[in-house]
Protein backbone atom coordinates (compact mmCIF):
# COMPACT_ATOMS: atom_id res chain seq x y z
CA UNK A 1 0.00 0.00 0.00
CA UNK A 2 1.23 3.22 -0.84
CA UNK A 3 1.20 5.60 2.06
CA UNK A 4 -0.12 9.21 2.02
CA UNK A 5 1.01 11.79 4.49
CA UNK A 6 -0.89 14.73 5.30
CA UNK A 7 0.23 15.44 8.32
CA UNK A 8 2.88 18.58 7.44
CA UNK A 9 2.06 20.81 9.79
CA UNK A 10 3.09 18.02 12.26
CA UNK A 11 6.63 17.85 10.40
CA UNK A 12 8.42 17.49 7.30
CA UNK A 13 10.62 15.07 5.96
CA UNK A 14 14.21 16.48 4.95
CA UNK A 15 14.78 17.83 2.25
CA UNK A 16 18.14 16.08 0.06
CA UNK A 17 19.26 19.24 -0.46
CA UNK A 18 18.88 20.41 3.06
CA UNK A 19 20.36 16.86 4.36
CA UNK A 20 23.74 17.03 1.82
CA UNK A 21 24.20 20.17 3.03
CA UNK A 22 24.25 19.38 6.44
CA UNK A 23 26.11 16.26 5.99
CA UNK A 24 29.66 17.22 6.28
CA UNK A 25 29.14 18.37 9.59
CA UNK A 26 28.57 15.54 11.22
CA UNK A 27 31.97 13.87 10.18
CA UNK A 28 34.36 16.19 8.94
CA UNK A 29 33.89 19.88 10.18
CA UNK A 30 32.44 18.07 13.62
CA UNK A 31 34.17 20.97 15.53
CA UNK A 32 32.36 23.31 18.51
CA UNK A 33 31.60 26.20 17.59
CA UNK A 34 33.22 27.99 20.72
CA UNK A 35 36.80 26.61 20.06
CA UNK A 36 39.43 28.68 18.95
CA UNK A 37 41.39 26.22 16.98
CA UNK A 38 40.43 25.25 13.08
CA UNK A 39 37.85 22.76 13.95
CA UNK A 40 35.94 25.65 15.81
CA UNK A 41 36.38 28.09 13.77
CA UNK A 42 35.04 26.11 10.77
CA UNK A 43 32.13 26.07 12.81
CA UNK A 44 31.30 29.11 13.53
CA UNK A 45 31.85 30.42 10.23
CA UNK A 46 29.04 27.78 9.59
CA UNK A 47 26.76 28.71 12.83
CA UNK A 48 27.66 33.01 11.47
CA UNK A 49 26.95 31.96 8.02
CA UNK A 50 23.15 30.60 8.62
CA UNK A 51 22.96 33.18 11.05
CA UNK A 52 23.10 35.78 8.26
CA UNK A 53 20.43 33.66 6.09
CA UNK A 54 18.37 33.55 8.46
CA UNK A 55 18.61 37.21 9.72
CA UNK A 56 18.09 38.31 5.70
CA UNK A 57 14.98 36.52 5.52
CA UNK A 58 12.97 37.85 8.35
CA UNK A 59 14.57 41.55 7.78
CA UNK A 60 16.32 41.48 10.87
CA UNK A 61 19.81 41.98 12.10
CA UNK A 62 22.62 39.19 12.48
CA UNK A 63 23.09 39.70 16.06
CA UNK A 64 19.20 39.73 16.64
CA UNK A 65 18.88 36.19 15.63
CA UNK A 66 19.36 33.56 18.88
CA UNK A 67 19.59 29.94 17.71
CA UNK A 68 17.74 27.48 20.07
CA UNK A 69 16.94 23.69 20.06
CA UNK A 70 13.04 23.53 19.28
CA UNK A 71 9.98 26.18 18.80
CA UNK A 72 8.63 25.11 22.33
CA UNK A 73 11.96 26.63 23.56
CA UNK A 74 12.54 29.65 21.68
CA UNK A 75 8.72 30.39 22.91
CA UNK A 76 9.78 29.46 26.27
CA UNK A 77 12.58 31.44 26.14
CA UNK A 78 10.29 34.62 24.54
CA UNK A 79 7.91 34.34 27.51
CA UNK A 80 9.33 33.59 30.53
CA UNK A 81 12.55 35.92 29.51
CA UNK A 82 10.78 38.78 28.73
CA UNK A 83 8.46 38.34 31.54
CA UNK A 84 11.30 37.60 34.31
CA UNK A 85 13.62 40.74 33.09
CA UNK A 86 10.26 42.63 33.69
CA UNK A 87 9.68 41.53 37.43
CA UNK A 88 8.32 44.74 37.84
CA UNK A 89 5.19 44.79 35.85
CA UNK A 90 3.22 41.52 36.23
CA UNK A 91 1.16 41.67 33.19
CA UNK A 92 0.99 39.20 29.97
CA UNK A 93 -0.96 39.12 27.29
CA UNK A 94 -2.03 35.63 24.85
CA UNK A 95 -4.37 34.77 22.58
CA UNK A 96 -7.18 32.13 23.52
CA UNK A 97 -5.61 30.06 20.34
CA UNK A 98 -1.91 29.53 21.23
CA UNK A 99 0.11 26.38 20.74
CA UNK A 100 0.77 24.50 24.52
CA UNK A 101 3.89 26.00 24.51
CA UNK A 102 2.95 29.25 24.69
CA UNK A 103 0.02 28.48 27.04
CA UNK A 104 2.17 26.44 29.41
CA UNK A 105 4.60 28.47 29.76
CA UNK A 106 2.31 31.10 30.73
CA UNK A 107 0.85 29.03 32.96
CA UNK A 108 3.68 28.53 34.73
CA UNK A 109 4.25 32.83 34.88
CA UNK A 110 1.10 32.72 36.44
CA UNK A 111 2.37 30.04 39.24
CA UNK A 112 5.24 32.77 40.00
CA UNK A 113 2.99 35.20 40.17
CA UNK A 114 2.12 37.09 36.55
CA UNK A 115 -1.38 37.99 35.50
CA UNK A 116 -1.89 36.24 32.30
CA UNK A 117 -5.01 37.42 29.59
CA UNK A 118 -5.91 35.57 27.14
CA UNK A 119 -7.45 37.41 24.06
CA UNK A 120 -11.12 35.76 22.72
CA UNK A 121 -11.47 34.79 18.68
CA UNK A 122 -14.15 34.99 16.54
CA UNK A 123 -15.54 32.15 14.65
CA UNK A 124 -12.79 31.69 12.41
CA UNK A 125 -10.28 31.76 15.08
CA UNK A 126 -8.84 35.49 14.19
CA UNK A 127 -8.26 37.57 17.36
CA UNK A 128 -10.32 40.90 18.25
CA UNK A 129 -7.36 43.82 17.79
CA UNK A 130 -9.36 46.11 19.55
CA UNK A 131 -9.67 43.60 22.56
CA UNK A 132 -6.25 43.42 22.44
CA UNK A 133 -5.61 47.09 22.88
CA UNK A 134 -8.19 47.64 25.77
CA UNK A 135 -6.53 44.25 27.67
CA UNK A 136 -3.43 46.54 27.73
CA UNK A 137 -2.66 48.06 31.06
CA UNK A 138 0.24 50.07 32.31
CA UNK A 139 1.65 46.83 34.28
CA UNK A 140 1.53 44.58 30.37
CA UNK A 141 4.62 43.42 29.80
CA UNK A 142 4.09 41.22 26.27
CA UNK A 143 1.81 40.34 23.83
CA UNK A 144 2.47 37.04 22.55
CA UNK A 145 -0.40 35.87 19.30
CA UNK A 146 0.60 33.25 17.13
CA UNK A 147 1.35 33.99 13.67
CA UNK A 148 -0.77 31.07 12.08
CA UNK A 149 -2.78 28.16 13.84
CA UNK A 150 -1.40 25.12 13.64
CA UNK A 151 -4.61 23.56 13.99
CA UNK A 152 -6.86 25.81 11.88
CA UNK A 153 -4.58 27.68 9.47
CA UNK A 154 -6.18 31.08 10.23
CA UNK A 155 -3.59 33.95 9.96
CA UNK A 156 -3.99 36.72 12.10
CA UNK A 157 -3.46 40.44 11.42
CA UNK A 158 -0.26 40.48 13.30
CA UNK A 159 1.29 43.72 11.80
CA UNK A 160 -1.84 45.54 13.56
CA UNK A 161 -1.71 43.99 16.34
CA UNK A 162 2.02 44.80 16.65
CA UNK A 163 1.24 48.41 15.73
CA UNK A 164 -1.01 48.65 18.49
CA UNK A 165 1.77 47.04 20.89
CA UNK A 166 4.05 49.50 19.71
CA UNK A 167 2.39 52.42 20.58
CA UNK A 168 1.62 51.38 23.66
CA UNK A 169 5.08 50.62 24.60
CA UNK A 170 4.16 46.78 25.02
CA UNK A 171 6.56 44.05 23.53
CA UNK A 172 4.97 41.84 21.07
CA UNK A 173 6.04 38.04 20.18
CA UNK A 174 4.25 36.31 17.81
CA UNK A 175 4.95 32.49 16.98
CA UNK A 176 5.73 31.90 13.44
CA UNK A 177 6.21 27.88 13.50
CA UNK A 178 3.31 27.41 10.84
CA UNK A 179 3.89 30.59 8.99
CA UNK A 180 7.56 30.64 8.59
CA UNK A 181 8.52 30.31 5.04
CA UNK A 182 5.20 29.94 3.84
CA UNK A 183 3.99 33.88 4.66
CA UNK A 184 6.82 36.44 3.89
CA UNK A 185 7.85 38.00 7.37
CA UNK A 186 9.33 41.48 7.55
CA UNK A 187 10.03 42.29 11.24
CA UNK A 188 10.60 45.73 10.69
CA UNK A 189 7.70 46.16 8.84
CA UNK A 190 5.45 44.51 11.06
CA UNK A 191 6.41 45.37 14.39
CA UNK A 192 7.24 42.35 15.79
CA UNK A 193 9.68 42.32 18.78
CA UNK A 194 10.32 38.79 19.32
CA UNK A 195 9.78 35.89 16.98
CA UNK A 196 9.81 32.28 17.06
CA UNK A 197 10.39 29.92 13.67
CA UNK A 198 11.08 26.56 13.48
CA UNK A 199 13.45 24.20 11.20
CA UNK A 200 11.68 20.83 10.84
CA UNK A 201 8.47 22.52 9.52
CA UNK A 202 10.30 23.73 6.19
CA UNK A 203 11.74 20.75 5.27
CA UNK A 204 14.92 21.25 7.75
CA UNK A 205 16.02 18.87 10.30
CA UNK A 206 14.02 18.29 14.05
CA UNK A 207 16.42 20.47 16.81
CA UNK A 208 16.87 23.68 15.13
CA UNK A 209 14.55 27.02 15.73
CA UNK A 210 15.15 30.64 16.51
CA UNK A 211 13.99 33.43 18.39
CA UNK A 212 14.50 37.02 16.47
CA UNK A 213 14.77 39.41 19.88
CA UNK A 214 15.13 42.78 18.76
CA UNK A 215 17.70 44.87 19.15
CA UNK A 216 17.85 46.10 22.70
CA UNK A 217 15.43 44.27 24.53
CA UNK A 218 16.99 42.77 27.24
CA UNK A 219 15.92 38.88 27.92
CA UNK A 220 16.54 36.62 30.89
CA UNK A 221 18.20 33.38 29.80
CA UNK A 222 16.35 30.24 30.91
CA UNK A 223 19.33 27.74 29.85
CA UNK A 224 22.81 29.16 31.77
CA UNK A 225 26.10 27.73 30.23
CA UNK A 226 29.07 28.41 28.33
CA UNK A 227 27.75 31.91 26.97
CA UNK A 228 26.92 30.35 23.52
CA UNK A 229 24.19 32.86 22.02
CA UNK A 230 25.27 36.25 23.20
CA UNK A 231 25.00 34.32 26.88
CA UNK A 232 21.11 33.83 25.88
CA UNK A 233 21.46 30.15 25.46
CA UNK A 234 23.71 27.57 27.07
CA UNK A 235 24.41 24.67 24.80
CA UNK A 236 26.79 23.57 22.36
CA UNK A 237 25.19 24.88 18.89
CA UNK A 238 24.27 21.94 16.70
CA UNK A 239 25.53 22.99 14.08
CA UNK A 240 24.47 20.45 11.49
CA UNK A 241 20.85 20.97 12.42
CA UNK A 242 21.15 25.25 12.14
CA UNK A 243 22.68 25.14 8.11
CA UNK A 244 19.70 22.39 7.38
CA UNK A 245 17.56 25.16 8.96
CA UNK A 246 19.53 27.87 6.42
CA UNK A 247 19.65 25.70 3.90
CA UNK A 248 15.72 24.74 3.94
CA UNK A 249 14.89 28.80 4.24
CA UNK A 250 17.64 29.20 1.15
CA UNK A 251 15.50 26.47 -0.69
CA UNK A 252 11.92 27.81 -0.03
CA UNK A 253 12.62 31.43 -0.63
CA UNK A 254 13.23 30.52 -4.30
CA UNK A 255 10.11 27.88 -4.57
CA UNK A 256 7.39 29.38 -1.61
CA UNK A 257 5.70 31.21 -4.37
CA UNK A 258 5.23 28.43 -6.72
CA UNK A 259 4.73 26.21 -4.33
CA UNK A 260 1.77 28.08 -2.21
CA UNK A 261 -0.35 28.36 -5.65
CA UNK A 262 -0.32 24.38 -6.37
CA UNK A 263 -0.79 23.70 -2.28
CA UNK A 264 -3.84 26.51 -2.64
CA UNK A 265 -5.24 25.14 -5.71
CA UNK A 266 -4.92 21.62 -4.39
CA UNK A 267 -6.48 22.54 -0.68
CA UNK A 268 -9.31 24.32 -2.27
CA UNK A 269 -10.45 21.48 -4.50
CA UNK A 270 -9.82 19.24 -0.89
CA UNK A 271 -12.38 21.70 1.29
CA UNK A 272 -14.70 21.87 -1.64
CA UNK A 273 -15.61 18.34 -2.38
CA UNK A 274 -14.98 17.34 1.29
CA UNK A 275 -17.68 20.01 2.22
CA UNK A 276 -20.18 17.76 0.10
CA UNK A 277 -20.01 14.83 3.20
CA UNK A 278 -23.39 15.10 4.64
CA UNK A 279 -22.94 17.30 8.36
CA UNK A 280 -19.29 18.39 7.73
CA UNK A 281 -17.84 22.20 8.33
CA UNK A 282 -15.12 24.03 7.49
CA UNK A 283 -12.72 25.08 10.79
CA UNK A 284 -10.68 28.53 10.63
CA UNK A 285 -10.76 31.36 8.26
CA UNK A 286 -12.38 30.66 4.33
CA UNK A 287 -9.87 32.74 2.63
CA UNK A 288 -7.36 34.16 5.57
CA UNK A 289 -5.58 30.80 6.08
CA UNK A 290 -2.43 29.02 5.57
CA UNK A 291 -1.56 27.23 2.05
CA UNK A 292 -1.58 24.28 3.29
CA UNK A 293 -3.96 23.93 6.17
CA UNK A 294 -7.50 22.31 5.38
CA UNK A 295 -9.35 21.69 8.94
CA UNK A 296 -13.17 20.09 9.32
CA UNK A 297 -15.65 19.10 11.61
CA UNK A 298 -18.38 16.17 11.37
CA UNK A 299 -21.22 15.34 13.54
CA UNK A 300 -21.42 12.12 14.96
CA UNK A 301 -17.51 11.42 14.25
CA UNK A 302 -15.22 11.13 16.90
CA UNK A 303 -11.55 12.45 15.67
CA UNK A 304 -9.33 9.13 16.61
CA UNK A 305 -11.76 6.82 15.26
CA UNK A 306 -11.64 9.24 11.74
CA UNK A 307 -7.18 9.25 12.25
CA UNK A 308 -6.96 5.26 12.59
CA UNK A 309 -9.48 4.40 9.95
CA UNK A 310 -7.44 6.28 7.73
CA UNK A 311 -4.10 5.25 8.67
CA UNK A 312 -5.50 1.79 7.99
CA UNK A 313 -5.52 2.82 4.41
CA UNK A 314 -2.34 4.30 4.54
CA UNK A 315 -3.08 8.09 4.83
CA UNK A 316 -1.91 10.21 7.76
CA UNK A 317 -3.72 12.88 9.15
CA UNK A 318 -4.56 14.90 12.67
CA UNK A 319 -7.40 15.56 14.33
CA UNK A 320 -8.29 17.34 17.87
CA UNK A 321 -10.59 15.00 19.56
CA UNK A 322 -10.11 14.63 23.31
CA UNK A 323 -9.43 10.95 23.08
CA UNK A 324 -6.18 11.66 20.82
CA UNK A 325 -4.39 14.06 23.63
CA UNK A 326 -2.91 13.12 26.61
CA UNK A 327 -5.46 15.43 29.04
CA UNK A 328 -8.16 13.91 27.33
CA UNK A 329 -9.93 16.93 26.60
CA UNK A 330 -10.61 18.66 23.58
CA UNK A 331 -8.43 21.57 21.04
CA UNK A 332 -8.43 24.50 23.36
CA UNK A 333 -8.21 26.11 19.65
CA UNK A 334 -11.49 24.48 18.61
CA UNK A 335 -13.22 25.56 21.15
CA UNK A 336 -11.71 29.03 21.16
CA UNK A 337 -13.61 29.01 18.11
CA UNK A 338 -17.15 28.60 19.53
CA UNK A 339 -17.43 24.55 19.08
CA UNK A 340 -19.01 22.36 21.65
CA UNK A 341 -16.81 19.44 23.16
CA UNK A 342 -18.48 17.17 20.61
CA UNK A 343 -17.78 19.23 17.48
CA UNK A 344 -13.85 19.20 18.52
CA UNK A 345 -14.33 15.51 18.79
CA UNK A 346 -15.07 15.36 15.42
CA UNK A 347 -12.48 17.41 13.61
CA UNK A 348 -10.09 16.31 11.18
CA UNK A 349 -6.63 18.32 10.53
CA UNK A 350 -5.52 17.95 6.75
CA UNK A 351 -1.74 19.75 6.12
CA UNK A 352 -0.29 19.38 2.66
CA UNK A 353 3.49 19.58 1.28
CA UNK A 354 5.70 19.31 -0.94
CA UNK A 355 5.17 15.82 -1.94
CA UNK A 356 1.33 15.96 -1.91
CA UNK A 357 0.05 15.56 -5.59
CA UNK A 358 -3.01 15.50 -6.93
CA UNK A 359 -3.66 12.02 -7.08
CA UNK A 360 -2.97 11.63 -3.22
CA UNK A 361 -5.68 14.20 -2.38
CA UNK A 362 -7.83 12.48 -4.41
CA UNK A 363 -7.36 9.32 -3.23
CA UNK A 364 -8.56 11.17 0.48
CA UNK A 365 -11.60 12.40 -1.31
CA UNK A 366 -12.78 9.09 -2.60
CA UNK A 367 -12.12 7.38 1.38
CA UNK A 368 -13.25 10.01 3.37
CA UNK A 369 -17.03 9.53 3.07
CA UNK A 370 -16.94 5.88 3.29
CA UNK A 371 -14.89 5.92 6.27
CA UNK A 372 -17.47 8.29 7.53
CA UNK A 373 -20.55 6.70 6.67
CA UNK A 374 -18.99 3.60 8.97
CA UNK A 375 -18.12 5.36 11.90
CA UNK A 376 -21.69 6.71 11.66
CA UNK A 377 -23.00 3.15 11.63
CA UNK A 378 -21.15 2.30 14.75
CA UNK A 379 -22.32 5.75 16.38
CA UNK A 380 -25.75 5.77 18.59
CA UNK A 381 -26.25 9.73 16.59
CA UNK A 382 -25.84 8.05 13.31
CA UNK A 383 -28.52 8.31 10.77
CA UNK B 1 18.35 -4.51 17.62
CA UNK B 2 16.21 -3.58 20.01
CA UNK B 3 13.61 -6.31 20.62
CA UNK B 4 10.44 -4.46 19.82
CA UNK B 5 7.89 -6.30 22.25
CA UNK B 6 9.83 -4.46 25.18
CA UNK B 7 9.74 -1.44 24.13
CA UNK B 8 7.75 0.76 26.54
CA UNK B 9 5.17 1.80 24.04
CA UNK B 10 1.93 0.04 25.95
CA UNK B 11 1.20 3.75 27.23
CA UNK B 12 0.24 4.95 24.05
CA UNK B 13 -0.12 2.45 21.45
CA UNK B 14 -2.69 0.05 20.96
CA UNK B 15 -1.91 -3.89 20.42
CA UNK B 16 -2.35 -5.41 17.13
CA UNK B 17 -5.92 -6.69 19.34
CA UNK B 18 -6.87 -3.72 19.71
CA UNK B 19 -6.41 -2.51 16.15
CA UNK B 20 -7.87 -5.76 14.76
CA UNK B 21 -11.29 -5.82 16.92
CA UNK B 22 -11.31 -1.48 15.53
CA UNK B 23 -11.12 -2.72 12.10
CA UNK B 24 -13.84 -5.73 12.48
CA UNK B 25 -15.79 -4.56 15.26
CA UNK B 26 -18.33 -7.42 15.81
CA UNK B 27 -22.32 -6.79 16.75
CA UNK B 28 -23.07 -3.31 16.56
CA UNK B 29 -26.06 -1.94 15.74
CA UNK B 30 -29.23 -1.92 17.42
CA UNK B 31 -31.50 -4.36 18.41
CA UNK B 32 -35.17 -3.50 17.68
CA UNK B 33 -37.78 -4.56 20.87
CA UNK B 34 -34.32 -4.81 23.27
CA UNK B 35 -35.20 -6.46 26.69
CA UNK B 36 -33.12 -3.98 27.87
CA UNK B 37 -30.40 -1.03 26.97
CA UNK B 38 -27.78 0.19 28.82
CA UNK B 39 -26.82 4.40 27.71
CA UNK B 40 -23.44 5.23 29.72
CA UNK B 41 -20.81 7.92 28.59
CA UNK B 42 -20.94 11.58 27.76
CA UNK B 43 -20.90 13.00 24.56
CA UNK B 44 -18.91 15.96 26.23
CA UNK B 45 -16.24 13.62 27.40
CA UNK B 46 -15.59 11.68 23.88
CA UNK B 47 -17.22 8.32 24.58
CA UNK B 48 -20.72 7.16 24.56
CA UNK B 49 -22.22 3.56 24.59
CA UNK B 50 -25.45 2.31 24.06
CA UNK B 51 -25.95 -1.59 24.75
CA UNK B 52 -28.85 -3.54 23.75
CA UNK B 53 -29.75 -7.25 25.03
CA UNK B 54 -32.21 -9.69 24.52
CA UNK B 55 -32.70 -12.13 27.05
CA UNK B 56 -33.83 -15.86 26.51
CA UNK B 57 -33.85 -19.08 29.01
CA UNK B 58 -31.79 -21.84 28.38
CA UNK B 59 -32.22 -25.43 28.83
CA UNK B 60 -31.75 -25.38 32.47
CA UNK B 61 -34.57 -22.63 32.92
CA UNK B 62 -31.48 -19.81 33.54
CA UNK B 63 -31.85 -16.31 31.59
CA UNK B 64 -29.25 -15.68 29.47
CA UNK B 65 -28.08 -13.00 27.10
CA UNK B 66 -29.33 -14.32 23.41
CA UNK B 67 -28.17 -11.44 21.64
CA UNK B 68 -26.14 -8.51 22.40
CA UNK B 69 -25.55 -5.26 20.08
CA UNK B 70 -23.69 -1.79 20.68
CA UNK B 71 -23.89 1.57 19.25
CA UNK B 72 -20.59 3.45 20.38
CA UNK B 73 -19.49 6.96 19.82
CA UNK B 74 -15.90 7.04 20.49
CA UNK B 75 -12.46 6.56 19.70
CA UNK B 76 -10.42 2.83 18.86
CA UNK B 77 -10.34 2.04 22.64
CA UNK B 78 -14.38 2.88 23.12
CA UNK B 79 -15.33 1.13 19.69
CA UNK B 80 -13.05 -2.26 20.71
CA UNK B 81 -14.24 -2.79 24.46
CA UNK B 82 -17.55 -2.39 22.92
CA UNK B 83 -16.85 -5.05 20.67
CA UNK B 84 -14.95 -7.20 23.35
CA UNK B 85 -17.76 -6.90 25.85
CA UNK B 86 -20.58 -8.28 23.19
CA UNK B 87 -18.66 -11.04 22.44
CA UNK B 88 -17.79 -11.65 26.23
CA UNK B 89 -21.39 -11.23 27.46
CA UNK B 90 -23.25 -13.20 24.26
CA UNK B 91 -24.36 -16.85 25.63
CA UNK B 92 -23.92 -15.85 29.29
CA UNK B 93 -26.60 -16.74 31.74
CA UNK B 94 -26.98 -12.91 33.32
CA UNK B 95 -25.20 -13.92 36.25
CA UNK B 96 -22.23 -14.65 34.57
CA UNK B 97 -22.61 -11.14 32.73
CA UNK B 98 -22.65 -9.46 35.64
CA UNK B 99 -19.77 -10.73 36.96
CA UNK B 100 -17.56 -9.95 33.52
CA UNK B 101 -15.01 -7.50 34.79
CA UNK B 102 -13.01 -4.59 32.88
CA UNK B 103 -9.51 -6.55 33.05
CA UNK B 104 -11.52 -9.64 31.48
CA UNK B 105 -11.74 -7.20 28.10
CA UNK B 106 -8.32 -5.45 28.97
CA UNK B 107 -6.89 -9.63 28.75
CA UNK B 108 -8.86 -10.10 25.83
CA UNK B 109 -7.64 -7.16 23.54
CA UNK B 110 -3.81 -7.94 24.75
CA UNK B 111 -3.70 -5.06 26.91
CA UNK B 112 -4.87 -0.93 26.07
CA UNK B 113 -2.87 2.06 27.17
CA UNK B 114 -3.75 3.18 30.42
CA UNK B 115 -5.20 6.39 29.79
CA UNK B 116 -7.64 4.54 27.79
CA UNK B 117 -8.45 2.08 30.84
CA UNK B 118 -11.81 4.12 31.23
CA UNK B 119 -13.45 2.55 27.78
CA UNK B 120 -12.85 -0.88 29.10
CA UNK B 121 -15.10 0.47 32.41
CA UNK B 122 -17.19 2.32 30.14
CA UNK B 123 -17.84 -1.12 28.27
CA UNK B 124 -18.77 -2.84 31.68
CA UNK B 125 -20.93 -0.07 33.04
CA UNK B 126 -22.95 -0.30 29.80
CA UNK B 127 -23.52 -3.80 30.29
CA UNK B 128 -24.50 -3.38 34.12
CA UNK B 129 -26.80 -0.55 32.97
CA UNK B 130 -28.48 -2.82 30.09
CA UNK B 131 -29.41 -5.71 33.11
CA UNK B 132 -30.73 -2.99 35.08
CA UNK B 133 -33.04 -1.82 32.66
CA UNK B 134 -34.07 -5.46 31.77
CA UNK B 135 -35.21 -6.20 35.68
CA UNK B 136 -36.73 -2.64 35.69
CA UNK B 137 -39.08 -2.86 32.71
CA UNK B 138 -39.15 -6.64 33.60
CA UNK B 139 -40.75 -5.52 37.23
CA UNK B 140 -38.16 -8.55 38.68
CA UNK B 141 -36.86 -7.98 42.51
CA UNK B 142 -33.54 -6.32 41.40
CA UNK B 143 -30.39 -8.12 43.06
CA UNK B 144 -28.67 -6.27 46.03
CA UNK B 145 -25.35 -6.41 43.79
CA UNK B 146 -26.74 -5.36 40.72
CA UNK B 147 -28.48 -2.38 42.78
CA UNK B 148 -25.51 -1.25 44.16
CA UNK B 149 -23.67 -1.06 40.80
CA UNK B 150 -26.62 0.69 39.42
CA UNK B 151 -26.08 3.52 41.81
CA UNK B 152 -22.43 3.50 41.52
CA UNK B 153 -22.73 3.98 37.79
CA UNK B 154 -25.52 6.78 38.55
CA UNK B 155 -23.27 9.13 40.64
CA UNK B 156 -20.31 8.99 38.62
CA UNK B 157 -22.55 9.81 35.42
CA UNK B 158 -23.96 12.98 37.55
CA UNK B 159 -20.35 14.20 39.00
CA UNK B 160 -19.53 13.96 35.33
CA UNK B 161 -22.70 15.85 34.02
CA UNK B 162 -21.98 18.59 37.14
CA UNK B 163 -18.73 19.31 35.86
CA UNK B 164 -20.09 19.71 32.03
CA UNK B 165 -23.17 21.52 32.79
CA UNK B 166 -22.44 24.50 30.98
CA UNK B 167 -22.07 22.32 27.89
CA UNK B 168 -25.73 21.03 28.33
CA UNK B 169 -27.86 21.65 25.25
Amino acid sequence: MQKIYLDYAATTPVDKRVLSEMTPYFGVKFGNSMSLHSFGRAAKIALEESRAVLAGFINADLNEIIFTGSATESNNLALKGVALKNKEKKHIIISSIEHPCIVESSEWLKKQGFEITKIPVDKYGTVDTEYVRRAITKKTILVSVIHASNEIGTIQPIEKIGKICREAGVYFHTDASQSFGKILIDVKKMNIDLLTASSHKIYGPKGAALLYIRKGIMVEPVLHGGGQENGLRGSTVNIPAVVGFARAVDIYKKEAKKENARLIKLRNNLIRKVLKIEDSHLNGHPEKRLPNNANFWFDFIEGESLIMQLDMEGIACSTGSACSSFKLEPSHVLMATGLRPEQAHGSLRVSLGRQTTEKEINQLIKLLPKIIKKIREISPYGK
Amino acid sequence: MVNKNKLNTCSSLYTPQVMKTFKNPHNYGKIKNADGIGKVGNIVCGDVMWLYIKVAKNRKDEEIIKDIKFETFGCVAAISTSSTITDLAKGKTIKEAMEIEKDDIVKKLGGLPSIKYHCSILAVDALIEAIYDYFTKKGNKIPIDLKLKHEKIQKAKDIIEKRYKKWKS
